[in-house]
């Protein structure tokens, strides 16, 4: 199997989440992340689930949620052609020693300190997950207090946009 | 000014734009305000029915038949929560229903208040779409998508869930020009590539099969199917969903397929070298074990559900299309390319030898020693009654007989709960038909299980003046679990004797169908031997003014041959216990 990171423009209204997730548990799909926000249309929501299955099944997810009518438009990303990140917040244990060490791993992995205490430190670390699970393993000497990580969000490179298109199909709606 | 109206009034006249002139519903609390402008409207005939499975399977009947889409109501929580396996049954057999639920105050909702239930998030897998409505002003929008959903691309069931307090508001009505549906948009067109391609594949098929689903009847393509057939000289079959799309007294119909199907409809599947799936979902029951099924074909398949096609079995050729388009461009295609490319499948040679096994295993039965055999009742019935009459089933073995029994010659003959199985569709559909098709013969064909599971609508026929014929197949059990009992739990009849039968073979006749039929103000009829058969028949079709109810008593251990058991090969076909279709040595 292998993870599958798609990009799906639903419609922005109530119960279209809902509509998503039950129809991975109803098929009997696993997500691996999900993350939903808004698009630059206010009409219009973005996900980007990340599903890990075979390409048969694959093509069967994705018929299925071309299948649900909130759903827009669904393009599968792949990591050469698209930018991905994860956001992680990393709550590190720290004192007087081990502080400058943890700080010079933020650096290296251009992360942010966002908070501290006298005995731990708060880092704001944003990547794909190669470069989240590297750090994380630097700082697990440290002592791992606490993680908090979002989906991965995922975009296309270059300057085309998968809205664009789906924009003009939602009557009622304009594009800037 | 605007003129002003309730929310309610709005609903019923969203509905009426939508054409709706049958509702089968039952009122409570929050439905309530919908049944006070419904009692005036002039173009909606409320059926009020005793349960509201009944009202959802009424709807599916009356849209099998019309082809139109049905319409069920019901209030909140349990009224709506009743019409989920009606719903179910309507999703798995692609039947296009809208079914309205009221839903308590939406300043309630969540607060577990009296009657409520999430209905859309009980029927979310189970729909096609559905919606809640808390602004009046959304009504007729809502209502006017639903429809269309409901009733273009796959047809399926909407659910329409509006909150009391929607429907107590005052608003205005306008009825929609254009639906904001940007995510919707079936295909239904063909794509010319992959016609021109399928195409090829029938020309160079050897063994070719016209493997025909309920998609063809719902995209009334039995015309051009007839046409497809003929011009090829392909054999055909017909799934449980589709008995009908191809007449049953044509050459080339080798039957229905699967696990209780016709032995030329299975070998045929078992030995083509090309399925040509027209609205078919290679469901289980038609494939037996997966691996096995159809070993040496190529698939071409078409459906109008894309994501129907490559599910089970991969598609060599696939076709995302309504089924009539397909095939219509497929006549075209096929013409073209024999006029000007000479390319012409030659398939005689095929067709001999699957008529052959279709002469020689014909769906037959050998009659008890004593009693009255079911598949005697149902063929004297199909005799008497004819194709112009209407059949429903239930489900269980007196549903297969009456698949095999009953000569089916045209589209929307037969309405059955296929991919559900849900046991008490007949009485309820056949009464939605029956109300589809005024004046018409519907003949609800059940058993004892299924009848008590949903007879309580005889009541609605009865008062509604909805005539329809009710042969209950009485075999005092439940007939096809016990096949199961006898042929895999050495007899064990754990659990399916009804005792509906009479004190003869030591049941105690409860209910007494005669009595029960009279207490709901039918005429009840009791048939126990052949030679009574056609007279009690006979005498039903002389009844068109109320509702009758014929309790045909029937051996109790008759089967359903032939039988491929579950989950094993279609190769493994039986056509009597332990009994194997003997194949010529060419045949295999």
């Amino acid at each position: 199997m292998t993870s599958h990171t798609l990009s799906v423009l639903v419609e922005n209204t109530p119960g279209v989440l809902a509509r998503v997730s039950s129809l991975f548990m109803r098929r009997g799909f696993n997500i691996d992340s999900l993350a939903v926000g808004p698009t630059e249309i206010p009409e219009i929501s973005r996900m980007t689930i990340v599903v890990n299955v075979d390409e048969l099944p694959l093509e069967q997810v994705t018929k299925q949620l071309n299948k649900l009518v909130n759903v827009l438009k669904i393009v599968e990303l792949d990591s050469h052609s698209a930018v991905e990140r994860e956001l992680m917040l990393i709550k590190v244990k720290t004192d007087a020693q081990t502080r400058g060490q943890v700080l010079e791993t933020v650096q290296l992995f251009r992360a942010k300190v966002v908070d501290v205490a006298t005995d731990a430190v708060t880092i704001e670390a944003t990547g794909d997950a190669g470069k989240l699970t590297a750090m994380l393993n630097v700082l697990e000497p440290f002592g791992i207090r606490e993680i908090a990580q979002s989906g991965r969000v995922a975009i296309g490179r270059g300057s085309r946009s998968i809205t664009d298109r789906t924009l003009r199909a939602v009557p009622g709606t304009q594009a800037g | 000014m605007t003129e002003q109206l309730t929310g309610a009034q709005s609903l019923v006249r969203a509905l009426e734009h939508a054409g709706v002139d049958t509702i089968f519903g039952i009122p409570g609390g929050a439905i309530l305000p919908a049944y006070d402008p419904l009692f005036d409207s002039e173009k909606i005939r409320h059926i009020l029915v005793r349960h509201e499975q009944g009202a959802g399977h009424a709807a599916q009947g009356y849209a099998m038949v019309t082809g139109k889409v049905g319409v069920c109501m019901a209030t909140s929580g349990p009224g709506a929560t009743n019409l989920v396996t009606a719903i179910a049954d309507a999703h798995m057999d692609s039947v296009p229903i809208v079914a309205i639920t009221g839903q308590v105050p939406s300043g309630s909702i969540g607060s577990d208040a009296f009657q409520e239930a999430d209905i859309r998030g009980i029927t979310m897998p189970i729909t096609k779409h559905s919606f809640l409505v808390t602004d009046p002003a959304e009504i007729p929008l809502v209502i006017a998508e639903a429809f269309h959903i409901a009733g273009t691309g796959r047809p399926g069931p909407v659910l329409v869930d509006i909150a009391k307090d929607a429907l107590q508001a005052m608003t205005t009505f306008t009825w929609p020009s254009e639906l904001a549906l940007p995510g919707y948009r079936p295909t239904t067109r063909p794509h010319g590539k992959q016609v021109r391609e399928a195409a090829r594949l029938i020309a160079a098929a050897e063994r070719p099969v016209l493997y025909v689903g309920g998609g063809v009847i719902k995209a009334d393509a039995s015309a051009e199917l007839k046409v497809l057939a003929e011009m090829t000289q392909i054999p055909v079959v017909t799934t449980l969903m589709a008995r009908g799309a191809f007449p049953d007294s044509h050459e080339l119909h080798l039957g229905m397929p699967g696990m209780h199907g016709t032995v030329a409809a299975v070998a045929a599947l078992q030995k083509s070298d090309l399925l040509i799936s027209l609205g078919a979902r290679f469901d289980d029951r038609v494939t037996g074990q997966l691996a096995s099924f159809a070993p040496l074909a190529k698939i071409i398949h078409a459906d109008i559900d894309p994501a129907e096609i490559s599910k089970n079995r991969t598609a060599d050729v696939p076709i995302v299309g309504d089924c009539r388009e397909v095939i219509a461009d497929l006549i075209s295609t096929l013409q073209k390319q024999a006029s000007e490319d000479g390319i012409e499948g030659d398939y005689a040679a095929w067709k001999a030898q699957m008529l052959g096994i279709k002469a020689r295993y014909p769906v037959g039965y050998d009659k008890p020693e004593s009693g009255l055999a079911p598949q005697t009742v149902i063929e004297r019935i199909n005799a008497i009654a004819g194709p112009e009459a209407t059949y429903t089933a239930g489900v269980g073995q007196h549903q297969m007989w009456a698949a095999h029994y009953v000569d089916f010659e045209r589209p929307r003959q037969w309405l059955n709960s296929g991919g559900a199985g849900t046991m008490g569709y007949a009485v309820p559909a056949a009464m939605g038909a029956q109300v589809g098709l005024p004046g018409s013969v519907v003949w609800a064909i059940d058993g004892d299980g299924c009848f008590q599971m949903t007879n309580q609508e005889l009541a609605t026929c009865a008062i509604e003046n909805i005539p329809i014929k009710v042969a209950v197949i009485n075999n005092s059990s439940l007939g096809m679990v016990r096949q199961w009992q006898t042929l895999l739990y050495e007899g064990r009849y754990s659990n399916t004797d009804l005792n509906t039968g009479p004190e003869s073979i030591g049941a105690r006749r409860i209910p007494d169908f005669l009595k029960l039929a009279e207490a709901y103000g039918c005429v009840g009829l009791r048939c126990e031997s052949e030679e009574d058969l056609d007279a009690t028949i006979e005498k039903a079709m002389a009844i068109t003014d109320r509702p009758v109810v014929i309790d045909f008593v029937v051996e109790r251990d008759a089967m359903v041959w032939p039988m491929v058991h579950a989950g094993t090969s279609n190769d493994a076909i039986q056509i009597a216990r332990d009994l194997a279709p003997e194949w010529d040595d060419e045949d295999l």
